[in-house]
């Protein structure tokens, strides 16, 4: 497949490896970031790991926007799809899992009778409100800046139609404010129990922002970032060039994905995000808590396509289960396999924690692609023990 | 079946739809049987109007299968409903090695359906069963309300014969075994999703529907020492090599690289995030033999039409865990776990 398999070319990932191998100097290690969960999913579908020195890390990141988004705010909008008959609710097929308070799910919500739709697109969301007329459409709109465009195309085009029933419940997220509060968090910066040496930057999403927004933190913070492409050669090139830049002392950012970023990004979606949306002075993610200005919503203009001015929707504050590491999975802080509940109550087919729901989500990732490493570390431990 | 009184009008299959009378087991009942299903799956067991089919069985081991179809849409690039619910079952009947003999078909039809929607349906089970070979012996029909189906339902029965010293179980697969495909996989599963309403895209992709029961008598006739057979279907070949490794308590290792993925279903793949060793097949087979044997069997298999593509694809590991793995074709390695959840709703 043309722009696809040249990417994930074994001769090429082996001539890489070697070159990682030969740079990564072996009395020191390396510990390195992917912030999107796009990289985190490379990672353990083509194996990346196993073609890297033992001294290389792969910290996983918060990057993937069904795991930030915090309980409170699927149950503000199973609130709405319940209590409101007429309202039809649309997303994106990866949210319906996501566990929302008491056991509940946008699935489960659905199977008891509520209006809950997948849709691939914010058109397929537009589609439904003009068949539907006496019907309040309401689109969950979540994802980092990649999917923001596409929900301001959506707010525009239901303004030019004078569509009176579609609104967005909008929780488009910030991926610079979300790296520089991992990088300021007391882990990282006083106690240390997290490292974090350089970072992958986010594949899609710079494609729309550039790469002019790390520049700020990798100078402030001192840590190299590369912006990397989705596939598995990338995701090792990329290594490749972080390493060089930690063992040359430099913290700059570089682009290896430079078929697709640029360092201004896609300036007619920024100009149409701009538009539609301005900050939230702050947004609760899970995992990182409450994030100064890391999240849109729609701007008093287009007020009437924004569903939380349209329906009264109070703010919900919900507790994540207990013996739930997400919160710590997404800071870096820990892996799947330190959680009591990884594989044992959580698993993709009951998830307990968002980051087993989303293919995106490190629990995930490890259950479906790695759960032996796991297994096998396990299994050795114990008979080493005894 | 058994109502003699002529209708006054023959059914409008042109633009006439189901009713409730049709499941009423009164005159209109009777005239759709007659004037639809038995002049499609006409046959002589059929044609005896008895509420059962009797008939004669040879020695050997009999089975039996039975599987529901429940697809949207009804009509699809490479086939329909009809054809897949006789697909289906005569495909989970050949997996056991048997030659495929009857099959029974029940049908729960939505108030409202049109006739001549069912008449292709039914004109598509007939010709698929007669390619395959069986016959349509015995029926049911039921009509439920407007809004309480989804248009028609078909759930087929077939029973076979295995020819004698045939023993293909799902807990025969041993260390050392090999593991092969009878051709590319995912076409069924992408052929689906290009017709769906909300996610239509330009494809050429056919949906790989077809009977596997001549190529299953021609690899037990080369290779009679198949220890397992089984046919991808919900949840792709990923899923049933777990199944098969957790009934047999052994591991799998498979090599990427191996796998036979039409360039078309890799792309729509890629375009929506999806696996292919996930989706569904309805006419292809994974096979478990001795590997001294594997080579024999792999020739075989491509002789046939239905097997032209086939691949040998790994092999049977010892592993407590069970655990199917796959060397990728990166040249990592990765663990290749059962389908969680759905990919997509309700693909058959």
């Amino acid at each position: 497949m043309k722009y696809i398999d040249e990417f994930r070319q074994h001769d090429l990932a082996r001539t890489l490896a070697d070159a990682i191998a030969r740079e990564a100097q072996g009395d020191r290690s390396y510990h390195l970031m992917e912030f999107c969960g796009g990289h985190t999913h490379a990672i353990f579908r083509y194996g990346v790991q196993d073609l890297m020195p033992a001294n290389v890390t792969f910290v996983h990141g918060p990057g993937c926007p069904v795991c930030v988004l915090p309980v409170g705010r699927i149950d503000q909008a199973m609130r709405l799809v319940e209590q409101h008959d007429h309202v039809i609710l649309c997303t994106y097929g990866d949210l319906l899992r996501v566990p929302a308070s008491g056991r509940k799910s946008l699935l489960k919500a659905k199977a008891a009778g509520a209006d809950v739709r997948m849709v691939y697109s914010t058109t397929d969301a537009l589609k439904i409100a003009r068949d539907n007329p006496e019907r309040e459409v309401v689109f969950f709109a979540i994802g980092f800046e990649t999917t923001t465009p596409p929900s301001a195309v959506a707010v525009k085009q239901a303004h030019a139609e004078g569509l009176k029933n579609f609104s967005i419940f909008s929780n488009h997220l910030l991926t610079p404010a979300a790296i520089q509060n991992i990088l300021e968090s007391p882990e990282v910066r006083e106690l240390g129990s997290v490292r974090i040496d350089g970072f992958f930057g986010p594949s899609h999403v710079s494609s729309i922002i550039g790469t002019q927004p790390y520049e700020f933190f990798a100078e402030e913070f001192q840590r190299p970032v590369v912006i990397a492409g989705f596939e598995p050669l990338d995701v090792m090139q990329s290594a490749l060039m972080l390493i060089r830049q930690i063992n040359a002392g430099r913290h700059e950012v570089e682009n290896e994905y430079t078929r697709v970023v640029t360092r201004e990004g896609n300036v007619k979606a920024k100009a149409l995000v701009a538009e539609v949306f301005e900050l939230r002075r702050s947004f609760e993610w899970r995992g990182l808590g409450t994030v100064p200005y890391s999240a849109f919503k729609v701007k008093e203009a287009y007020a009437g396509f924004d569903c939380e001015r349209r329906f009264d929707m109070p703010a919900v504050a919900a507790a994540d289960n207990k013996g739930c590491e997400c919160p710590a999975i997404l800071r870096g802080a820990k892996r799947p396999t330190d959680c009591k509940l990884f594989a044992t109550v959580c698993t993709p087919d009951n998830p307990l924690g968002s980051c087993m729901v989303s293919s995106e989500g490190a629990c995930a990732a490890y259950w479906s692609y790695g759960r032996f490493r796991g297994a096998a570390a396990n299994h050795d431990a114990r008979r080493s023990r005894t | 079946m058994s109502a003699k009184l002529k209708p006054l009008h023959r059914l409008d299959l042109r633009n006439g739809c189901v009713d409730m009378s049709h499941g009423s087991g009164g005159r209109a009942a009777s005239q759709l049987i007659e004037e639809l299903f038995v002049r499609h799956f006409d046959n002589e067991l059929l044609g005896q109007r008895n509420d059962q089919a009797a008939f004669d069985v040879g020695a050997g081991r009999m089975v039996m299968s039975v599987d529901a179809h429940v697809i949207s849409p009804i009509f699809f690039p490479g086939g329909d409903i009809g054809s897949l619910a006789v697909h289906g079952t005569v495909n989970d009947v050949a997996m056991s090695g048997a030659r495929p003999l009857y099959l029974s078909a029940a049908f729960i039809l939505e108030e409202g359906y049109p006739l001549a929607d069912l008449d292709r349906i039914v004109a598509s089970m007939a010709r698929a069963a007669r390619e395959a070979g069986v016959a349509i012996v015995t029926g049911d029909t039921k009509v439920v309300e407007r809004g309480k189906g989804d248009g028609v339902f078909i759930t087929t029965t077939g029973v076979g014969i295995v020819p004698e010293g045939i023993h293909i179980s799902g807990d025969r697969a041993r260390p050392g075994d090999a593991i092969l495909v009878s051709g590319t996989l995912g076409d069924h599963g992408v052929a689906i999703m290009s017709s769906r309403e909300n996610l239509q895209f330009e494809t050429t992709i056919q949906s790989d529907s077809a009977p596997l029961n001549t190529l299953v008598a021609d690899m037990v006739a080369a290779v009679p020492d198949i220890h397992c057979m089984r046919d991808p279907t919900r949840g792709g070949l990923a899923s049933t090599l777990n199944e098969l490794a957790q009934q047999s308590g052994v591991g799998m290792m498979l090599r990427e690289s191996a796998i036979p993925i039409r360039e078309e279903v890799a792309a729509a793949c890629e375009l929506l995030g999806l696996d292919p060793l996930y989706l569904a097949n309805e006419g292809k087979l994974i096979a478990i033999c001795p590997q001294g044997k594997a080579e024999r069997l792999l020739d075989t298999m491509r002789a046939h039409p239905l097997g032209a593509n086939s691949a040998i694809i790994g092999q049977v590991i010892e592993d407590s865990y069970a655990l199917v793995q796959m060397e990728t074709r990166f040249g990592g390695s990765r663990v290749v776990d059962w389908l969680a959840g759905d990919p997509l709703p309700r693909i058959c």
